[in-house]
């Protein structure tokens, strides 16, 4: 199955990942290849069958609404690379530079 | 002086009961086993040397480093997480913690258990210790390395298409992948998450069965799991009467299968009918065309939408940009390697407009359809038998530049993941001297099942699992 190069890049903009040129070009390569075997699954006819999410047959599961301890905020900031008071820092996200 | 190559997790509990030994000194024992061969396997990310732990009074403990540990680093075996130091314990290693089990270290891993190789880490792959010149296996490869080379008395894996079996297969170990729901997933790196399950790795089906008593049952969080419908039992029967064991028909038909691997299988096959178990031929026809291309989509599927979550604001490195989002989209570039890569833009790709019905739609409903048909074969026998994996381990660097040769390691194990079943890997001889594995699927909740099959036919095989090379 033919996937090109704009696709790929396309894609890689949805799943928020900037692919480096030879990388996009290896990709287009390697997913077309991985399409092509993977597609056979639209050969079958499948009118009527339900879909499967979940591989077991488990009903909802209720928990009692009761509150707990939430992760001291030490802890909860203890992994990240950038925070301000009780805040994560981020670069801006919006604004006259930040792209579309 | 503790034989660590020996040792089963069995025997350590009795010597621990007899107090023979300490918990501390059977940790002390592993670690200096580490570090006299472990720079040749490289089972281990890191090792765990806290004094603390080893004075709970269990059997030490390997776990894979998809398992969220409080206090040591857990990277999933990508650069994404690297520096990551989890608050919490997982449920899985809470458990064996609070069984008194010191964790001795956390085995390297295909980054987020992607691969069939385990050379997909980030940090370098792990060596087969029946040859280092091979692949362990994957993605468990460093769990299924470390019990094999007698640097752990048994570890924990994660399975989502085969690996926790397949490594196991390739290194001569015994691995168990549980029904789906038994084990809880709260504080595993998610990687597809209708597929994951955590289970153990040891010498022996009884050691196996052990450390899954000791992890399983309902956990208040992770709602998808479930209380066992009954106790978990230890195998002690060496007879397979009144036994029904399925082959499906396909294994005979199917390409790739090393003749080796396919004269163990049958050679098992005879043995379990030696034992007094009815063998008898079933038919899984889609199972075997459709369920790798089925998998190939929805796991990629389920990894797009679960490795979002690396984005650099809440943990691990980030790349610093002028913006949120270039911050976001360069430091996803730089923490994933190929393999994450390749399957989020797959799974991106068959769940966006236009393509979701063709591709993750139809998939799912060619998993009911797997689900069924295994379903209808588990009505008439109480296990499924096949090889495990098709051929034995291979050489370093074989598949590492082909997706799709490395997607078919994996051929045997993954229809019955994407069935839910649980499936348990034992070592049937020997081909090229490499270990061959005979994959036994139960039915839903068939652990018991698979155990007493299991230990039956482990009895009577009579396996070393000490690889040739470092019997003394």
């Amino acid at each position: 199955m033919a996937i090109d190069r704009d696709t790929v890049l396309r894609v890689a903009r949805l799943a928020r990942l900037e692919l480096r040129d030879d990388e996009a070009d290896r990709l287009t390569g390697e997913l077309g290849a991985i399409l092509d075997a993977v597609s056979k699954v639209a050969e079958l006819d499948l009118a009527g069958v339900p879909p499967t999410s979940h591989p077991l047959d488990v009903v909802n599961v209720w928990a009692d609404d009761e509150p707990h301890a939430p992760l001291p905020l030490d802890e909860a900031f203890a992994n990240a690379p950038s925070r301000e008071g009780d805040l994560f820092r981020v670069p801006p996200t919006a604004g006259p530079e930040v792209s579309a | 002086m503790i034989d660590t190559l020996r040792l089963t997790a069995e025997q350590a509990l009795g010597m621990l009961e007899r107090r023979e030994v300490s918990s501390a000194e059977l940790h002390r024992a592993y670690l200096e086993a580490a570090a006299a061969r472990d720079g040749e396997i490289h089972a281990y990310l890191r090792l765990v040397e806290d004094g603390e732990d080893g004075e709970g009074g269990g059997v030490p403990i390997a776990l894979k480093d998809v398992i969220s540990t409080k206090g040591v680093e857990t990277t999933a075996g990508s650069r994404i997480l690297a520096g990551y130091v989890p608050v919490f314990d997982a449920t899985v290693a809470a458990r064996c913690r609070a069984a008194g089990m010191p964790v001795i270290g956390k085995t390297n891993t295909d980054e987020f258990a992607m691969g069939s190789s385990t050379e997909n880490s980030a940090y370098g792959p792990s060596h087969n210790p029946w040859d280092p010149a091979r692949v362990p296996g994957g993605s468990g490869g460093g769990t299924a390395a470390a019990v094999s080379a007698g640097l752990a008395p048994w570890g924990l894996g994660s399975d989502t298409g085969g690996s926790i079996k397949q490594p196991s297969a390739l290194c001569g170990n015994v691995g168990l992948r549980p029904t789906y729901g038994t084990v809880s997933r709260f504080g595993i790196v998610a990687f597809a998450s209708s597929l994951d399950q955590i289970g153990p790795v040891a010498k022996t089906v009884r050691d196996v069965a052990l450390l899954y008593s000791i992890i399983a049952g309902r956990d208040a969080n992770d709602s998808t799991t479930v209380q066992l419908p009954e106790p978990v039992r230890l195998p002690e029967d060496e007879r397979l009467d009144g036994l029904r064991i399925g082959i499906p028909k396909q294994v005979w038909e199917l390409a790739g299968i090393e003749h080796g691997v396919r004269a163990s299988f049958e050679a098992a096959v005879d043995l379990a009918r030696g034992l007094g178990a009815e063998v008898g031929e079933c038919d899984l026809p889609l199972s075997f065309a459709y369920g790798m291309a089925c998998y190939y989509l929805i796991a990629p599927a389920e990894a797009s939408s679960n490795l979002a979550r690396y984005d650099g604001v809440r943990y691990g490195p980030r790349v610093e940009a002028a913006t949120y989002r270039e911050m976001v989209e360069r430091t996803r570039d730089e923490g994933f390697g190929d393999e994450p890569k390749r399957r989020i833009m797959l799974g991106t790709y068959a769940l966006s407009a236009g393509y979701y019905d063709a591709f993750y739609g139809q998939a799912q409903k060619v998993r009911t359809l797997l689900i069924r048909e295994h379903r209808d074969a588990l009505e008439r026998f109480h296990v499924l038998a096949t090889p495990t994996s098709p051929t034995v381990a291979f050489p370093l660097g074989d598949k590492a530049s082909d997706p799709l040769a490395m997607y078919a390691c994996d051929l045997l194990t993954i229809p019955s993941c994407l069935a839910g079943l649980p499936g348990l890997n034992v070592p049937s001889g020997l081909s090229q001297g490499l270990p061959v594995g005979l994959q036994l699927i139960g039915r839903q909740f068939g652990e018991n099942t698979l155990f007493r099959t299991g230990h039956a036919l482990e009895r009577a095989l009579g396996f070393d699992t000490v690889p040739a090379r470092l019997r003394t």
